[in-house]
């Protein structure tokens, strides 16, 4: 194996600044100029609708940090952002543009509903059903997100329209069971599995009232951190995504390392529906299509799908979600607007690609090491 | 007994077919020519959405149901110049901005269409087409919306301009080709931000059809991804136009299974039968990425199959 450079590694160069150093700061001057950006045109939209800009973004302070209780809120709606973001962020790093987050979630929150059916009702101990349901959630979203890595490496089909397709046959797939086998006979307005019971909740974390999820998923940030910067699978990884027809040349299992990646990515999603199902609703229903697959997509994006940035991203939209109640009392704004938002933010932070490499004084200078 | 209710369903089918498959019609039309021109637009699921949102809110303030359609196609323009736009910038991938666009236009639709869910709108009118068959069924099933022919005609248009005229030539060339087109002497961003903006227009005709016929109001829920499955009805069509129009049909009349069975009395698995047309598109995509066929009638250009 004739491996010997990594780009991306840090390779001080004795003139000052490393190149590393100037990727890092561009890496967090766009984004955030993104940010600013998106803000201003924001603000010019809500200007012409004739309403403050400075009210708006002083509620979203109010409304996501400005108490406990809804900094809490904030964290609690960041928990599955956190997971979404790294099912966007893996199958990214290896070139693969996913955006069956949501399917997989709504999966696996249905799977470990599913299984959590028969263990509740037999009433197995809580230690053993919990870790069964996650495990079930986990699989459930790692298979649906693995078929399609397979779909794109083996049969050719692209992941992008593949992936999404297979959100909206596991939406149909759960409504299929919710309204028909596994429904709740007690459940007259919305369709939902049975309840599983105030003694197997997942609790909040010691000291605060969000849920285990923010932990997990911090957890497995760092994890997927490490594993994507300092092992030779991510190593692997990051180089198939940065020229796959060089990687197969160098030997590289790129069909296991693209099909691995994506199962990852889906064990991420599958997790947060199992947090959804096990923490907030008690149950499988509709509520599980939330929307928290795309906006991980979103927030993946912002933390240039570097795996511990989707933390404080996953945060910043955790508190944009907290403050939409607030902001729809106060302005009398609908409940779109965060989305309106969202939207905005997603379409200038992807313009903003544009920049990288363009931007004069965060360039290396030549003759340095490249 | 058994042949009356295979023939209700196949009735059934036929007028879902009829019904459901204008708006996919639209938007694989519009997709085929932004995809004709070498580039691939996910966003236009968002201008399908403004553009229903667009339609009815305009068809209720005028009182006239085509100001709304023109306005939803002006509504679906607007999105797709600035698809159009953002996509000629170096470095930036086409597939992800669609994404950003399609969240865009959804979150604009649902913000400004929270005042129409509750009033209703004037509709479009169907044109009854089935009084001589004697059978209120058949009858039922052949009450056909202008806008279906509309687009019918649109797809022999397109077929034929793409063939026979001058345009379509620039169009097939950008696509196919684009150090070929610059040396010819045209410009390649100005063909493309062309074909996304006329693509986004009509995707927002489409949605005009949804929010002025069927299912016939304005809700968030209007859409479940009609504009992305277009993307993929453009991949199994080949890229020609006319096969977009039979395409939409067959996608019509799967998405008319459920109800139609439903008709008959078959109400098991509705949802699972809601599920057919992505079930179909995504058994369609795997036969198609690996046919030699539609390997050889692929834009060159196109980032979609690399």
């Amino acid at each position: 194996m004739a491996i010997s450079i990594d780009a991306a590694a840090a390779v001080p160069v004795s003139r000052g600044q490393s190149v590393a150093g100037l990727k890092f700061a561009e890496a967090v001057i766009i984004p955030v100029a993104a940010l600013v950006a998106s803000a201003l045109l924001f603000s010019i939209f809500l200007l012409l609708l004739g309403k403050s800009p400075l009210m708006f973004f002083g509620l979203i302070w109010t409304g996501g940090f400005g108490s406990s209780f809804s900094f809490q809120n904030t964290l609690q709606r960041a928990a599955p952002l956190v997971l979404t973001g790294l099912a966007f962020a893996i199958p990214a790093r290896i070139g693969l543009t996913m955006i069956g987050g949501e399917g997989a979630l709504v999966l696996g929150g249905f799977l470990s509903a599913a299984v959590a059916i028969p263990l509740v009702s037999n009433a197995v101990p809580v230690f053993l059903t919990l870790p069964l349901m996650a495990i079930a959630g986990m699989l459930a979203g790692a298979f649906w997100l693995g078929l399609t890595g397979w779909l794109r490496h083996y049969r050719g089909v692209n992941e992008t329209i593949a992936s999404l397709l297979l959100s909206y046959i596991a939406i149909a797939i759960m409504n299929f069971f919710v309204e028909g086998g596994l429904r709740d006979p007690a459940s007259a307005n919305k369709p939902s599995t049975m309840p599983i019971g105030d003694a197997y909740r997942v609790g909040a974390m010691p000291g605060t009232d969000v849920h285990w999820g923010l932990g997990a998923g911090i957890i497995l940030a760092i994890l997927l951190h490490l594993l994507m910067t300092r092992t030779t699978f991510g190593f692997a990884a990051r180089m198939t995504g940065g020229n796959p027809r060089a990687a197969q040349a160098q030997g590289l299992p790129v069909g296991f390392l693209l099909v691995t990646s994506c199962a990852i990515a889906g064990a991420c999603a599958g997790l947060a529906g199992f947090f959804e199902v096990a923490a907030i609703h008690g149950q499988a229903n509709a509520s599980l299509v939330a929307g928290y697959g795309f906006t991980g997509i979103l927030v993946a994006f912002l933390a240039r799908q570097v795996p511990l940035a989707i933390i404080p991203v996953a945060v910043l939209f955790g508190a944009l979600a907290a403050a939409g109640g607030i902001i729809q009392r106060r302005m009398g704004l609908p409940d779109a607007t965060v989305l309106v938002l969202q939207g905005l933010i997603f379409v200038v932070l992807l313009t903003s690609d544009t920049l990288y490499g363009r931007i004069p004084f965060l360039q290396p200078k030549s003759g340095s090491a490249r | 007994m058994e042949d009356s209710m295979l023939v209700t369903a196949l009735i059934a089918m036929l007028g879902g077919a009829i019904r459901v498959s204008t708006p996919f019609m639209f938007v694989a039309l519009g997709e085929c020519l932004t995809e004709k021109s070498g580039r691939v637009n996910l966003g236009l699921e968002g201008s399908l959405v403004l553009g229903a949102m667009v339609a009815y809110a305009g068809s209720y303030q005028t009182g006239n149901p085509w100001f709304g359609v023109v306005l939803a196609g002006l509504s679906g323009m607007f999105l797709g110049a600035i698809h159009g736009y953002i996509c000629k910038l170096p470095k930036v991938n086409d597939m992800a901005i669609g994404i950003a666009i399609m969240s865009f236009g959804t979150g604009l639709a649902f913000f400004f269409g929270k005042p129409y869910i509750q009033p209703t709108a004037p509709r479009l009118e169907a044109i009854p087409l089935g009084g001589w068959t004697g059978d209120p069924r058949l009858a039922q099933a052949l009450e056909v919306n202008p806008l279906f022919f509309v687009g019918i005609a649109l797809g022999v248009f397109l077929w034929w301009a793409l063939k026979n005229t001058k345009w379509g030539l620039i169009v097939r060339m950008t696509g196919d080709s684009a150090p070929a087109a610059k040396a010819m002497g045209v410009s390649v961003d100005l063909v493309r931000f062309i074909a996304t903006s006329i693509g986004g227009f009509m995707a927002g005709i489409g949605g005009a059809f949804l929010s002025l016929y069927y299912p016939g109001s304005w809700n968030q829920g209007l859409s479940s991804g009609q504009g992305l499955m277009a993307v993929a009805l453009v991949i199994f069509a080949r890229w020609g136009p006319l096969r977009c129009l039979l395409a939409a049909l067959l996608f019509g009349a799967a998405g008319a299974l459920g109800p139609a069975l439903q008709s008959i009395g078959i109400s098991q698995g509705y949802y699972f039968f809601n599920a057919a047309p992505y079930i179909l598109t995504l058994f369609i995509m795997i036969a198609s990425a690996q046919s030699k066929s539609a390997a050889r009638e692929v834009p060159g250009e196109l980032s979609i199959n690399k």
